[in-house]
């Protein structure tokens, strides 16, 4: 029996890393998100900033999503 | 098709039983905290997850080459401690889905193919260290990364959106469920539905009705992605209450936290080549979001009991499985046919038990405990 120590390390440092990276980053967006219906409401006008905060923010986390598709499906690759 | 003797059409059948109780096992794993959350009503979620389940079993060709990965001897294994090994999975499935715990499908399966071959062929054809190289290792590591990882992007989550308005926190994390909880389903579908793909493959090889090296057949992979895909629509309520009410309060950003930790510790692990259970993993992703939110109370008790299911969960399925082998072994298909009936009898008696207390669609958010028994009625005064 021999254990992988490298790779058990690996998986623990990238399942981590990428979890917190996508969620925060999401979260971001989501802020984004709540910028735009705030100023929607107070001023009756939209945030170019929340905007463009939120579409950056979800379309990373989209790029994750279609990655994370194309490691599933092995037909990909 | 002479190839195809009563024994081996047991075990394809018992096979399809087993991947049935898996999907049905599992559907909690990728839905129960979306349910929880309301990100998707429970019928739309079980549907999701099985057809994904589906699709994942037909785009995975990858099929498993050896039946366990080589924790037992696969020369030494014959369809009579295949069919053994199966019963005793499937039997602790159903009583471990009676008392709503979470427990892991594959070690339900290796438990019970180690039981079998221990008996049938003696303990030299078990191979110890794989078992903890393959089992052990990662049932304990694979919960704690999940869990610390959900854990961080729980608590960075809610420190960054602590401010903003949370009509538009929550239902912008619930729309982020529905696609971190499908990603869940479909990684479950290319991973678990070939495990039954491979034992029935291999099965028809053993005895003769396919040639070495062949791949399974069309309706192999058909049939297998349609009991998963069937297990995990009718869903494993009981489970998913459990998992989605019973561990923790579950929110909206902890879900999403949850599913992203559990899908990446899936394919991270899958592309490095280690092996692991998605129960184990969904299990500590949700105990992780449960801690990472401050003041979210989690139910101790509750993980504890799943704990020790998963401890007991190899040897029980042995017990079960070895115990079958010996009948299937001295009685031949007499033997196999009585293992068979009391296996059915058994399963059909859990299934009436879980109808005291049922757990469906409707009530599955209603409460955190799954009982067996019916609640006594409130005491009224008695008058001796």
């Amino acid at each position: 029996m021999q254990l992988d120590w490298t790779a058990l390390g690996q998986v623990t440092a990238v399942s981590i890393g990428v979890t917190v990276a996508v969620v925060v980053v999401f979260a971001l967006g989501v802020l984004g998100l709540a910028q735009l219906e705030g100023a929607r409401e107070q001023h009756g006008r939209t945030s170019a900033l929340g905007v463009t905060q939120a579409t950056l923010c979800f379309l990373a986390c989209a790029a994750v999503v279609a990655y994370g598709i194309f490691l599933i499906v092995p037909q990909f690759h | 098709m002479d190839h195809i003797t009563f024994l081996v059409a047991v075990v394809i059948v018992t096979a399809l039983a087993f991947d049935f109780t898996n999907g049905f096992h599992d559907t909690a794993n990728a839905m129960a905290t979306s349910i929880a959350t309301g990100a998707l009503a429970p019928r739309t979620a079980v549907l999701i997850s099985g057809v994904l389940n589906v699709v994942g079993a037909f785009l995975s060709t990858e099929v498993a080459k050896t039946i366990s990965g080589g924790i037992v001897d696969d020369t030494l294994v014959t369809p009579g401690m295949i069919f053994a090994g199966l019963v005793g999975a499937i039997l602790w499935n159903l009583l471990t889905w009676l008392v709503g715990l979470p427990s892991s499908s594959s070690h339900a399966l290796f438990g019970g193919l180690i039981g079998a071959v221990w008996v049938g062929a003696g303990s030299h054809g078990v191979n110890f260290g794989k078992v903890v190289e393959k089992v052990l290792v990662p049932a304990v590591a694979s919960p704690v990364v999940a869990g610390l990882a959900a854990l961080l992007a729980t608590y960075l989550a809610y420190r960054l959106t602590d401010r903003a308005r949370k009509d538009t926190v929550t239902k912008g994390f619930r729309i982020g469920q529905i696609a971190s909880a499908s990603l869940v389903s479909l990684a479950h579908g290319t991973n678990d539905a070939q495990k039954t793909m491979g034992v029935i493959t291999l099965t028809l090889i053993s005895a003769g009705a396919l040639g070495h090296q062949a791949g399974p057949p069309l309706w192999v992979i058909a049939s297998a992605g349609l009991a998963i895909g069937l297990g995990t629509y009718l869903g494993g309520w009981r489970i998913i209450r459990t998992m989605g009410k019973g561990l923790t309060e579950i929110q909206s950003p902890q879900g999403f936290a949850a599913e992203t930790a559990s899908t990446a510790v899936i394919l991270t692990s899958a592309h490095l080549g280690f092996a692991l259970s998605t129960t184990q993993v969904a299990s500590g992703s949700i105990l992780g979001a449960g801690l990472g939110r401050r003041l979210a109370e989690v139910r101790w008790g509750v993980a504890g009991r799943m704990a020790v299911a998963w401890l007991i969960t190899l040897p029980a399925a042995a017990l079960v499985g070895g115990l079958a082998a010996s009948v299937v072994q001295s009685g031949g298909d007499l033997g196999t046919a009585v293992v068979a009936l009391v296996g059915a009898a058994l399963a059909a008696g859990i299934v009436v038990v879980s109808r005291r207390n049922p757990v469906h669609a409707h009530n599955v958010n209603d409460a955190h405990k799954v009982t067996i028994r019916t609640e006594p009625p409130a005491k009224v005064g008695t008058a001796a």
